[in-house]
């Protein structure tokens, strides 16, 4: 059956690349707000550009937060692209003014950790790059470790302790990429998924992971 | 393991059609915007530009649908540059599915304008495209003898270049096309001088444009401190490709996709 893919508006992102790349796998692709459709939806895609608090403002305005939530509480995927992968973590800190105290933003919380300024000599951080991913991956499942990306951002989580404490418990997979320093590239942890980089502006490698990411939609 | 240095082919466009020349053998319209975008992608261009050089307003209509045209089909990402002016036409543009906008002459009448793009779509969008000329000896002087110019580098404005960038990457370009008005249309390589003193002032990615004229000149562009790399008449007239760019990149040790 064709799975059915909902691409969030809540006024942020490139959202016609979005739909057209996801359309490219075969999936049946919807471009709303509608909270119905995306909570009934087999898959939520949750782009976002620009900056934290001004995605979070939005997709809290939008109702996103609570779909995102309830989505998840019924083991129904979401995927998060770039500043959508930003907002699934606690807080976002942006660089205001040099002269006053950065501000902190409280992001859906739904992984720990803080979205931070890379510290690396060029930013933004523009352009295609690698991956590290998992070996049990399903995201990058038959793409090789030299694939590029493409990523466009100057902030990241540039740490990541979610490691559980019970061996039994299944840990959440990490991708890593470089820039200036290492960063949470993309996180699979059951029903959640999010990429820092854009699959639907990465070409093949892209449209290859969003199909793999369609195939294992329920 | 780490960025690649981007090759970026250049379309000049006009109502939505490729002119100043391109010259592809097996091309059904070789003034087809779309299908020269896909012919690219798959020759492995890292990005694609279009500068718009249609004049009249009214025909913008038809740049937007060759943006959506394009997006459609080519999965890499897409600036659009020329006759950007508010930030309206930013929107325009990134909801017909570009993912970054140049802006030129507008930003220099009103630097302000860059302030409201960063802010409304993020600076990732904005792609600050400067055309910039040595000072001729009768024009007056900048503190670094570079002068930011208009009217295709026709007209100097007596603004310092290296100054401009600076400031412009303070008020929110994510990024600098720094064009050399000396080197453009020279084919003797890119303006090494000019990418060394911006690359010293500005801590965005820069794009060195103007002057390639061969696959030598790339990895010199690169070493003077470009990030990504993007010419136009080389890559149209099949002079060489953007594959064979990437080949002397790699081969100088760069990493390339």
């Amino acid at each position: 059956m064709t799975s059915r893919v909902v691409v969030f508006d809540y006024g942020s992102g490139n959202l016609r690349s979005a739909q057209r790349a996801m359309e490219r796998t075969g999936a049946e692709v919807t471009v709303t707000s509608d909270p119905r459709r995306a909570l009934e939806a087999d898959g939520l895609v949750v782009p976002g550009v620009g900056s934290f608090s001004a995605c979070m403002a939005s997709l809290r305005a939008a109702g996103g937060e609570r779909i995102i939530g309830r989505r998840l509480a019924g083991a129904r995927p979401v995927l998060g692209i770039c500043v959508g992968l930003q907002v699934l973590f606690d807080r976002g800190v942006e660089q205001a003014d040099p002269l006053e105290e950065d501000q902190a933003t409280q992001g859906c919380g739904e992984w720990p950790g803080t979205v931070e300024r890379l510290r690396a000599p060029i930013l933004p951080h523009m352009g295609w790059n690698t991956v590290q991913a998992p070996s049990d991956s399903v995201l990058f499942d038959g793409l090789a470790a030299d694939e590029r990306f493409y990523f466009v951002h100057s902030y990241a989580v540039r740490t990541w302790d979610m490691v559980p404490l019970n061996p039994r418990t299944p840990a959440p997979g990490v991708a890593w990429a470089e820039h200036g320093e290492p960063f949470v590239a993309a996180v699979e942890n059951g029903p959640l998924s999010a990429t820092q980089f854009h699959p639907e502006k990465s070409g093949d490698a892209g449209a290859r992971l969003l199909s793999n990411w369609v195939s294992s939609l329920p | 393991m780490s960025l690649a240095i981007r090759v970026i082919p250049c379309l000049d466009v006009d109502a939505g059609r490729v002119v100043k020349g391109v010259n592809f053998e097996n091309l059904r319209d070789a003034g087809d915007p779309v299908e020269l975008a896909g012919v690219y992608d798959s020759g492995g261009a890292d990005e694609l530009t279009f500068l718009d050089v249609t004049a009249s307003s009214g025909d913008r209509e038809t740049t937007y649908d060759m943006v959506r045209r394009t997006a459609d089909q080519v999965f890499i990402p897409l600036t659009v540059g020329g006759g950007v002016r508010t930030p309206e036409d930013v929107d325009r543009l990134l909801r017909a599915g570009a993912d970054k906008v140049g802006v030129n002459t507008a930003a220099l009448a009103r630097p302000a304008l860059i302030e409201e793009i960063a802010e409304r779509f993020g600076r990732q969008v904005l792609v600050l495209s400067a055309d910039v000329r040595r000072v001729r000896e009768d024009g007056g002087s900048t503190p670094s003898g570079f002068e930011v110019t208009t009217h295709g580098g026709r007209r100097g404005t007596g603004t310092d270049a290296l100054q401009w960038c600076a400031e412009a990457a303070r008020l929110g370009a994510g990024e600098i096309l720094l064009n050399s008005m000396d080197a453009d249309g020279t084919k003797a390589g890119f303006d090494l001088e000019l990418i060394r003193a911006v690359r010293a002032e500005v801590e965005v990615p820069i794009i060195a444009s103007g002057g390639a004229g061969a696959v030598e000149h790339f990895v010199p562009a690169v070493e003077a401190g470009a990030d990504a790399l993007l010419a136009a008449t080389v890559f149209h007239f099949g002079e060489f490709t953007v594959g064979e760019v990437k080949d002397s990149l790699r081969a100088a040790g760069y990493p390339v996709r």
